[in-house]
């Protein structure tokens, strides 16, 4: 079973249902449930709300449609989040089939049972749909060269499809044309549908070709609807008044007198939350959002605080160091046989640990969410990633069955794996039953959104290695100890550890490498304190943003230690060997293997200029990863020139340089734009980000005290990617992976200190270089 | 009751006087370009023009702007071709899009006091305008070709007239 089956598998058995009736996509593509019935399509959800319904169209399956004039609509179950995902996918489908792409357009659809799984993260969309969307157009093209022949009177087999048209001979037909007048009907069996060919990669005309986004015009003159724009005839504004804790406070007393003179006020509402996602909220109601802000500040709540009222991120990263000494915790991902002998019998064993302090998310769309009760069915409106995870919990809630509930797409004004929990969608429910169902717009002002931020865990990280007398690795340990998300929001869509116990793969990816070390121990850990305290979460790049952060500057300091250079250290152990030849790769994802990840050092360096000399307190430092995760990989190496202020300790990167391997580049501009962001990301969390758990809470709560990256700060940018043919890995996080490490190794490189704390903080750089002097 | 123009037009508000011009811009008269970030002024993303010049619109009270001009990015340009809007589209700046009104609007400010901009100048005024997605490089490299288009639609009507 893929890895795509497990997941939809899993989530299936979590909600006690069967993978067929769930009608999961790739388990399904080939079935009668996609593909048996061509028939013309009904009212589809189009996008804005409120537009034009189409004329009958042709639909020869869930994913694509012709209609009679000839245009293409492409049904998107995934979040539009600043990826351009809906074009992406778009021209894979147009291509296939052959499509006018002129002719094309998109629908962010609501949520519905026959999409199958509705999450959009992991820098999955590309990768997960390939496939589908291949199939589903070679379906579309099958159908329309058929049909368009015999309206020609030209056998099939001398016509072919190309850009909206078919072609037999002399003569041609609009696809448009074909579906007016043949209505076609021609239905697939399973196995036709796995037969159905595919085009070569030498003839594709869109994928790999410039294109603009298609959600990009809206964005430039105010018309894009985000889900804080929704708006429903006579519904009324919601704010949440937060409990001390994010789990187990109660509701002591409430007095209101104060909120009550405020103009517009409605009331308070304590909720009743049987999903136990937002324990101890109050909802206030007012008739303006303005009046909702000043209500909630006036009305007076005493809760009974839940027991991590004091719990500060010390405190959950000593106890991750606690977790980490003790052995018998924790799953193993890796636990190579023969790992402890290289231990017992190294002639040297170096060790090393690593801290990242919490992250917090910033997109810039504070939560928000509309729900109403409207003809039995609870609408809730709103962006987010993971509406099948979400939509169960939200029935919970509202003690209403899955089938009663149905959410609504908009744009994202970000994700970033924030919307990937659905927690906010909850208290705009509840808020709404109290109220008989009329509709709430329930709006977190910042500082709601960032004091239960479902933030990037703190962590701790122990790497150790084990070295023979020729100073050769013969042992490699990573443990990684943090709150983990997926235990907490998804539990049954954790993996499985070779000691066959679950974990969250989101809290380790990155730490199981491609490096041959002769033998591998990689261990994750989840923090029992941080999980109580708050709610973890997924963050772009998830623990790929934090693992490499010790492998790659340990990997860099080893080098050093053992006068090799980091570059050259690196391409040594990325020979696609390892134990039982697992670095080889497998197709279709990691074709190539760790000889692929060694390429693109190779790459670097030349483009990076490695060993070049560089003026005064300046260095250039690099990193390498693969990417999201080790059976996705998206081949990366990355490397950043900084400069440091002995004066000061300020650090200033100068210029960034990535070279990626995704495989085949769907969207060559989008792929680039989300691998700039990804990068600057990297950047702002290796220098500006990082927050804390101070009484339980997050510190933060605006930008005066938390500094994401601004203009001033941004370097040059020189990225490249691989030109391939390969199938597409993910983009939309890779970018970020690489940079922390690479700039606390660049950093060693130009002043000779080591930073294992991140973010790198100017008053580390001189608390080190001033221990450094007195050594 | 509370008067002032909004992209020419005239309205009229009967909302309490402290009610930030952002909440009566999205809700009030109902254009949700104008966005919500941080609440504090410290983000961009809800910035309008206000007599021709760059203002916050969630820490500005509609008593403050009795009276005045103020413009939102529906107002931009009555097509939605301000040579910004072109240049954001040409390099395909935005991501998510939520902060883009505000970076356009704040743009427009920089490029009335700044016709010619340096990376200086940008910076400077576009320091205060966050993006998540961190488009940043492309929102200069936007700035940059709108300048430059708007610069030889003045040469060209200076030649043209002269």
């Amino acid at each position: 079973m893929g890895k795509l089956e497990r997941i939809a598998a899993q989530q299936d058995r979590a909600a006690g249902r069967g993978l067929s009736r769930r009608g999961f996509v790739s388990a399904a593509v080939g079935s009668s449930f996609l593909f048996g019935f061509a028939r013309e399509s009904k009212a589809a959800q189009t996008y804005p709300l409120g537009a034009p319904l189409p004329p009958p169209e042709f639909e020869p399956n869930i994913w694509c449609s012709v209609a009679p004039d000839g245009t293409i609509n492409v049904n998107i179950i995934r979040a539009e989040m600043g990826q351009h995902i809906g074009t992406a996918l778009a021209r894979i489908i147009a291509d296939e089939m052959e499509a006018d792409w002129d002719k094309v357009k998109i629908t962010y659809v609501d949520t519905d049972p026959k999409w199958g799984l509705m999450i959009t993260g992991g820098s999955w969309s590309v990768w997960m749909t390939w496939d589908v969307f291949r199939q589903a157009g070679a379906a579309a093209r099958t159908i329309l060269v058929e049909e368009g022949a015999k309206l020609l009177g030209i056998p099939a087999s001398a016509c072919h499809a190309r850009n909206g048209k078919v072609t037999g001979g002399s003569y041609s037909i609009s696809f448009g044309d074909i579906v007016a007048k043949a209505k076609p009907t021609r239905s697939f069996t399973a196995d036709q549908m796995k037969s159905l060919p595919l085009k070569p990669a030498s003839e594709r005309r869109l994928i790999g070709k410039p294109v603009k986004s298609l959600d990009i015009p809206s964005k430039t003159n105010g018309t894009a609807i985000y889900g804080i724009d929704a708006k429903i005839d006579g519904m009324v504004y919601g704010r949440p008044k937060m409990p001390p804790t994010r789990y187990g406070s109660k509701v002591v007393s409430v007095d209101d007198s104060e909120a009550k003179k405020v103009p517009g006020y409605i009331r308070y509402i304590t909720l009743d939350d049987p999903s136990e996602t937002v324990p101890g909220w109050i909802v206030v109601l007012a008739k303006t959002y303005p009046a909702a802000i000043r209500a909630t500040d006036l009305l007076k709540v005493e809760w009974a605080a839940g027991k991590t009222a004091k719990v500060s991120e010390k405190q959950i990263q000593d106890r991750g160091r606690e977790l980490i000494a003790k052995s018998d915790v924790g799953t193993m991902i890796f636990n190579d046989k023969g790992v402890d002998e290289a231990f017992k019998g190294a002639h040297r064993v170096l060790e090393q640990e690593y801290t990242c302090a919490s992250v917090m998310h910033y997109q810039l769309e504070p939560m928000n969410a509309i729900a109403q009760l409207k003809n039995g069915t609870w609408e809730v409106h709103c962006g987010n990633q993971w509406q099948t995870l979400f939509l169960p919990v939200i029935a919970k809630a509202l003690g209403v069955p899955e089938a009663n509930v149905k959410m609504v797409s908009y744009l994202l004004g970000g994700g970033f794996g924030r919307r990937l929990n659905g927690d906010y969608a909850v208290p705009a429910a509840l808020a709404s039953k109290a109220i008989g169902g009329k509709p709430v717009k329930l709006i977190l002002t910042r500082s709601d959104d960032m004091q239960f931020d479902s933030i990037r865990s703190p962590s701790v990280q122990k790497v150790r290695v084990a070295l023979d007398e020729k100073n050769t690795i013969v042992g490699f340990e990573h443990h990684a100890t943090a709150g983990w998300p997926t235990e907490v929001m998804a539990g049954a869509f954790m993996e499985k550890g070779v000691d066959g116990k679950p974990y969250d793969q989101f809290a380790i990816a990155g730490a199981d490498s491609w490096y041959d070390f002769g033998t591998m121990r990689v261990r994750a850990i989840s923090n029992d304190l941080a999980k109580e305290t708050f709610r973890p979460g997924w963050l772009r790049s998830v623990s790929a943003g934090w693992t490499p952060w010790a492998q790659e500057c340990f990997i860099d300091e080893l080098a050093h230690d053992l006068g090799k250079d980091p570059v050259a250290f690196r391409l040594a152990l990325l020979n696609g060997e390892g134990p039982e030849g697992r670095n080889k790769g497998k197709a279709p994802d990691s074709n190539g293997g760790a000889l692929r990840q060694a390429a693109v050092v190779k790459r670097l360096a030349e483009k990076a200029g490695w060993g070049t000399s560089l003026p005064k307190d300046t260095g250039l430092g690099m990193a390498t990863t693969f990417g999201q995760e080790r059976g996705m990989p998206t081949w990366t190496a990355g490397a950043v020139q900084v400069h440091v202020d002995r004066a000061t300790g300020v650090v200033t990167c100068q210029k960034i340089w990535l070279v990626l391997d995704a495989g085949t580049i769907v969207d060559p501009d989008g792929a680039l734009a989300q691998t700039e962001g990804g990068a600057l990301w990297g950047l702002s969390m290796a220098l500006c980000e990082g927050s804390e758990i101070e009484d339980g809470v997050c510190r933060d709560r605006n930008l005066d005290t938390y500094t994401p990256l601004r203009m001033p700060d941004v370097p040059e940018m020189d990225i490249e990617f691989v030109d391939s043919t390969e199938k597409p890995m993910g983009l939309g996080e890779p970018g970020v992976t690489t940079i922390g490490a690479a700039i606390g190794n660049a950093i060693f490189n130009a002043v000779g200190i080591r930073l294992r704390h991140m973010p790198v903080r100017p008053e580390d750089v001189l608390a080190a270089l001033k221990a450094k002097g007195a050594a | 009751m509370i008067k002032f123009k909004l992209n020419g037009r005239d309205v009229s508000l009967d909302v309490p006087e402290d009610t930030p011009l952002l909440w009566a811009i999205r809700d009030d008269l109902g254009l949700t370009g104008t966005k919500f970030g941080c609440g504090v002024g410290q983000c961009g993303a809800c910035t309008v023009h206000v007599g021709g010049r760059a203002t916050r619109s969630c820490v500005t009270p509609v008593s403050a702007i009795e009276g005045a001009d103020v413009t939102t990015i529906e107002g931009l340009d009555p097509e939605g071709r301000h040579p910004l809007q072109d240049a954001w589209q040409e390099i395909q700046v935005p991501q998510c899009g939520y902060c883009q009104s505000g970076q356009i609007m704040q743009a427009a400010s920089l490029l009335r006091d700044y016709p010619d901009p340096t990376d200086e100048d940008i910076d400077g005024v576009m320091g205060g305008s966050l993006c998540r997605c961190m488009t940043y490089i492309r929102i200069r490299k936007a700035i940059k070709e709108a300048a430059a288009a708007m610069k030889s639609a003045r040469t060209e009507g200076d030649s043209s007239n002269g």
